[in-house]
């Protein structure tokens, strides 16, 4: 629909331009400006051009290698992430019920864990993983697993990808729920009519008819568990060593524990891009697709 | 090919007020039936009962004699068309006919040969390797149509109001296409719809609802010359019967003091019934007006292109009649010229039959 | 207040919606559009309210360019298909919302909506909210809402089309009655020919984004300029096929030969196509001054007032129509005639030719 020019409108959006402006804009600006630029404290700045980014890129640098290491664990973990939550959020969104009072009960249930705040979630899965006082790990250890995530990187891998799929999986579900309750009875009556099983129900009509909405969510775990670090940082602190380290928690230690202003203003930079990209690609996938499907109106 | 029978079969969806009202009827074997009434008059739930989606509160549902009332869909053997168009996204049009086929694991030279045969009967040849999403709605319909048709032994076809969707330019082939295919294949073929016209041009019986019941039940010619009900001589016919109350006696009947003469003779009618006589525009005309004739007030002219009504007073009663081709109609009052032979007489909306 | 629409265009990602569009609609009267679906009914509308601005082209009312303009700035009403009411409110308070927004006085708003309701006969049912009510109630409070506004222009998109057949009836038989009392201009969206034929008014023929003909509804019924026109303006679908007129005789398509009678007559040599509605062939033996058909039964279909009858002849579908009860069978041959007064001629560009003389 074309509006109609209104430019009295602006004046109402001004303050929160403002707003951004102070919060956003200028914080970004500054970010950018240390970006081209080096430091050796005291203040004194001078000119880098592209060298923070050239080195970024190299991973004979300990700059690159480690930005590198870094975006590899967050793919690797994005990759794990997603291979789990999706099966399992569709799979719980499939054996939800449809109607009557356990709906609302089930859905209480699947949003508890998305509203605890992210540190206090890394905070329940620290205790809980504590080989001393933590349930988990005290079972385990007394189970005969050999069971501590702050020596062990694979254990510690592992907790952070249990504690993501607790803390996560719901969001998918939820959005599956939605998707699926969309289908209108007429399709199941008609696979019922046509003798399908229940694999071919799940094939030829649930899947297809989730595809948007699992676009959605594949889009958002993905970003969001691209940028994580108060979870994973709340346990391992990016350890053991530095096998948890992801690229915002690498971030963090070049910026505020050593202070290279410009080294972490470049990768900031760099991260946001990635993340932008990602973004673009899944829009244009999902504009794609609608236009694919055919167009009906209600009279036109 | 089923006969279906339904032995006093009621439905409520509980509180007391029956959706359905108890009901016996047989439905032969290959025969094209239609369930016609308006919103919420239960013909929605009837077809539902047949399929299996519902199970009735009371009574029973036979198939060739067998007690399916508790069967699932599936065992039915049914197929059934929706509203709009029901098909598997992913698949191409022959994927989607061949699919009830594949289920049963039929052999895949035989599915091929059926889904060819089914979709020759269609006129899907030409689409059977496009997506069927990429198809219009009438093409759709097509597809949900086949899919019920590609099992050979079927015992039934359901349709719940399957043109809804579908620009009326291509109701009338698919219409026409659904009337040969039930020549050709001879099934039983069950048609909900609130639109007469469809009702009476595919079925060879129909079988008019009303508020939960079975108000008559015949071909369309009785329904459109004989209404039993003065529910179906209202329902059936564009514009509908005229139905207006009247004091009958003897050949005669009274409405709003002008005298209509009968071909039957009335002498026992009820007394304290609702007396109405129902006769069809088609079946009144319009002419001068004249001292022997009755006389009314001209409220419109409706022009439908081969055929005129006029929208008529007499008295606070109003009336629609036909005007014949090539008369002028005069200006504000007419006579109405009745057929004896089609004015039937109701008490309490019911038929009455009169002595010749 | 006359609304115009001057050579209007408009462009939707590329495609065509509407196409070079020019029309006027006075005060007080009634334009109906008719069109199959996706024919650019509903854009016109939009176009018409304000809702889009047009591409090219521009809108004026009462002279002045009110192109752009946003629509609360117009005074229009529309009603849709689905019956769009405020789900929360009462009936009263549905046809009395556009009259609070306008700040109009509580005991004006008391009269207005309570003639609304008398007009639309929804005075029992003002307290009950729109779910509570049939689908033609709905509607019905959904038109009353569109009228109290008294706007100058009243769009209605084919507000009949989700309701059951002998409601539509109904409503269709009181729709006139309604639009006279109002005086606004109003616009009624259809795709059945019956509809427009009913409503009467003046007839927008739309195809494609184009408006073939403009004109009084009967006579763009009778006189349809072109053979789309008569396309879509037909209901059975307009029946047709191919002739050449030379050495003095017609040449139908298919090999019958004829004399030059009717309407015939007064054409030049050449190829033609003839167009005749379902009413205007015959199911008949040949007669003297009928030209006349071997046709074959494909179905045969009854409603009991009329039979229609799908015949084929030589690759062409025909539909006959009837009065009464005919049971012909599948395959049956039977012959069919035509009158050549009674038809319409339109030459190989599609532009009418010759139509029947009016009654």
């Amino acid at each position: 629909m074309d509006k109609t020019i209104n430019n009295k409108a602006w004046f109402l959006v001004l303050p929160v331009f403002l707003i951004v402006a102070f919060s956003a804009v200028l914080p970004l600006m500054t970010v950018v400006n240390y970006s081209v630029q080096d430091t050796f404290g005291n203040n004194h700045f001078f000119w880098n051009g592209v060298g923070w980014f050239k080195e970024l890129l190299d991973p004979s640098t300990d700059l690159g290698d480690r930005f590198l290491n870094s975006l590899g664990r967050n793919l690797l973990f994005s990759a794990i992430i997603l291979a789990i939550e999706v099966p399992l959020g569709i799979l719980v969104a499939l054996s939800m019920p449809r109607e009557g009072w356990r709906v609302a009960a089930c859905l209480v249930i699947l949003a508890l864990p998305l509203l605890i705040p992210w540190n206090v979630v890394g905070t329940i899965w620290q205790i809980f993983g504590r080989p001393d006082i933590g349930l988990l790990g005290y079972t385990l250890n007394k189970l005969g697993f050999d069971y501590n995530y702050v020596s062990n990187s694979f254990d510690a891998w592992c907790t952070i990808i249990v504690m993501d799929v607790w803390h996560w999986t719901s969001l998918v579900a939820l959005l599956c729920y939605a998707g699926l309750k969309s289908i209108p009875d007429a399709y199941y009556q008609a696979a019922q009519i046509d003798g399908a099983s229940r694999w071919a129900v799940f094939t030829a009509i649930q899947l297809p008819k989730m595809n948007r909405v699992l676009l959605i969510a594949v889009l958002l775990r993905f970003m969001d568990s691209f940028m994580i670090y108060t979870e994973p940082f709340v346990v391992t602190g990016g350890g053991p060593g530095n096998s948890t380290t992801f690229v915002s928690i690498e971030l963090v230690k070049i910026a505020l524990g050593q202070f290279d202003l410009g080294k972490a203003a470049a990768l900031s930079l760099v991260y946001n891009l990635i993340i932008l990209i990602v973004c673009w690609v899944f829009y244009t996938v999902m504009t794609n697709a609608d236009r694919e499907r055919p167009q009906t109106t209600g009279g036109a | 090919m089923a006969r279906i029978d339904l032995v006093d079969l009621a439905h409520s969806y509980g509180g007391g007020t029956y959706a359905l009202k108890p009901m016996t009827m047989t439905w032969r074997q290959g025969g094209a039936y239609a369930l016609l009434g308006p919103s919420g008059c239960g013909k929605t739930t009837l077809l539902n009962i047949i399929s299996g989606i519902v199970t009735p509160s009371q009574g029973k549902v036979l198939f060739d004699g067998n007690d399916i009332t508790h069967a699932s869909t599936r065992e039915r053997n049914i197929a059934q068309v929706f509203q709009f168009p029901v098909i598997y996204d992913t698949m191409t049009v022959g994927e989607n006919l061949a699919f009830p086929l594949k289920n049963r694991g039929l052999p895949r030279d035989k599915i091929a040969a059926r889904v060819g045969e089914i979709a020759k009967l269609l006129d899907l040849t030409p689409y059977l390797d496009r997506k069927a999403v990429r198809l219009s709605a009438d093409a759709k319909q097509k597809i949900s149509l086949g899919r019920g048709l590609v099992r050979p032994d079927v015992a039934a076809v359901l349709f719940d109001e399957p043109l809804t969707v579908i620009d009326p330019h291509l109701k009338w082939e698919l219409r026409s296409k659904l009337k040969a295919l039930h020549q050709a294949l001879d099934l039983t073929m069950i048609y909900v719809t609130h639109d007469q016209t469809e009702a009476l041009t595919f079925a060879d019986t129909v079988v008019v609802m009303h508020d939960g019941a079975v108000v008559q039940s015949g071909t369309p010619e009785d329904l459109f010359a004989r209404p039993a009900h003065t529910f179906v001589g209202y329902f059936i016919g564009s514009p509908g019967m005229n139905i207006v109350p009247a004091g009958v006696k003897g050949r005669e009947a009274v409405v709003s003091g002008h005298v209509i003469g009968l071909n039957r003779s009335y002498d026992n009618l009820p007394a304290g019934g609702k007396i109405e006589i129902g006769v069809r525009p088609e079946f009144v005309h319009v002419a001068d007006p004249a001292p022997g004739l009755l006389s009314a007030q001209i409220e419109r002219i409706d022009d439908l292109g081969r055929v005129r009504f006029a929208r008529v007073r007499i008295g606070d009663v109003k009336f629609a009649a036909t005007v014949p081709n090539g008369v002028a109609v005069p200006e504000k009052t007419v006579g109405l010229v009745f057929d004896p032979a089609h004015i039937h007489v109701y008490s309490d909306s019911l038929l009455v039959e009169g002595r010749a | 207040m006359s609304i115009t629409l001057d050579k209007v265009s408009r462009d939707v990602a590329g495609a065509s919606w509407i196409r070079d569009v020019s029309l006027t609609l006075e005060r007080g009267t009634l334009s109906v559009l008719l069109g199959p679906t996706l024919s650019g009914k509903t854009s016109i509308m939009r176009l018409l309210a304000g809702l889009d601005k047009p591409t090219s082209g521009r809108v004026l009312v009462d002279g002045k360019d009110v192109t752009g303009f946003d629509v609360r700035k117009r005074s229009v009403a529309m009603v849709y298909q689905q019956f769009i009411n405020y789900p929360t409110l009462s009936v009263y308070e549905n046809i009395a919302s556009p009259l609070r927004v306008q700040g109009v006085a509580r005991g004006e708003i008391e009269s207005r909506v309570r003639d609304a309701a008398r007009l639309l006969k929804l005075e029992p049912y003002l307290d009950r909210t729109p779910l509570q009510l049939s689908g033609g109630q709905q509607q019905r409070t959904a038109i009353a809402r569109a009228l109290v506004k008294r706007a100058d222009l009243v769009l209605l998109d084919e507000p009949l089309a989700n309701l059951d057949y002998k409601l539509r009836e109904e409503l269709r038989t009181e729709l006139p009655r309604i639009f006279e009392e109002s005086g606004a201009i109003f616009v009624y969206a259809t795709t059945e020919p019956s509809e427009a034929l009913l409503l009467g008014g003046r007839t927008i023929c739309m195809s494609e984004g184009r408006a073939l003909q403009v004109g009084e509804t009967p006579l763009v019924y009778r006189r349809p300029e072109t053979i789309e026109v008569a396309e879509v303006f037909s209901d059975p679908p307009l029946n047709t096929v191919g002739i050449e007129k030379k050495n003095g005789s017609i040449f139908y398509s298919g090999g019958e030969r004829a004399s030059v009678t009717g309407l015939y007559e007064g054409l030049s040599d050449g190829a033609y196509r003839v167009g005749f509605r379902a009413h205007q062939l015959e199911v008949a033996n040949a007669s003297p001054g009928r030209h006349a058909f071997v046709t074959k039964v494909s179905v045969t279909e009854i409603t009991g007032s009329e039979s229609f009858v799908h015949l084929t002849r030589e690759g062409y579908n025909w539909v006959a129509v009837l009065p009464g009860i005919h049971e012909f069978l599948p395959g049956q041959e039977l012959d069919a005639v035509l009158d050549p007064n009674d038809l319409f001629i339109f030459d190989q560009s599609g532009r009418l030719v010759a139509a029947p003389a009016a009654r």
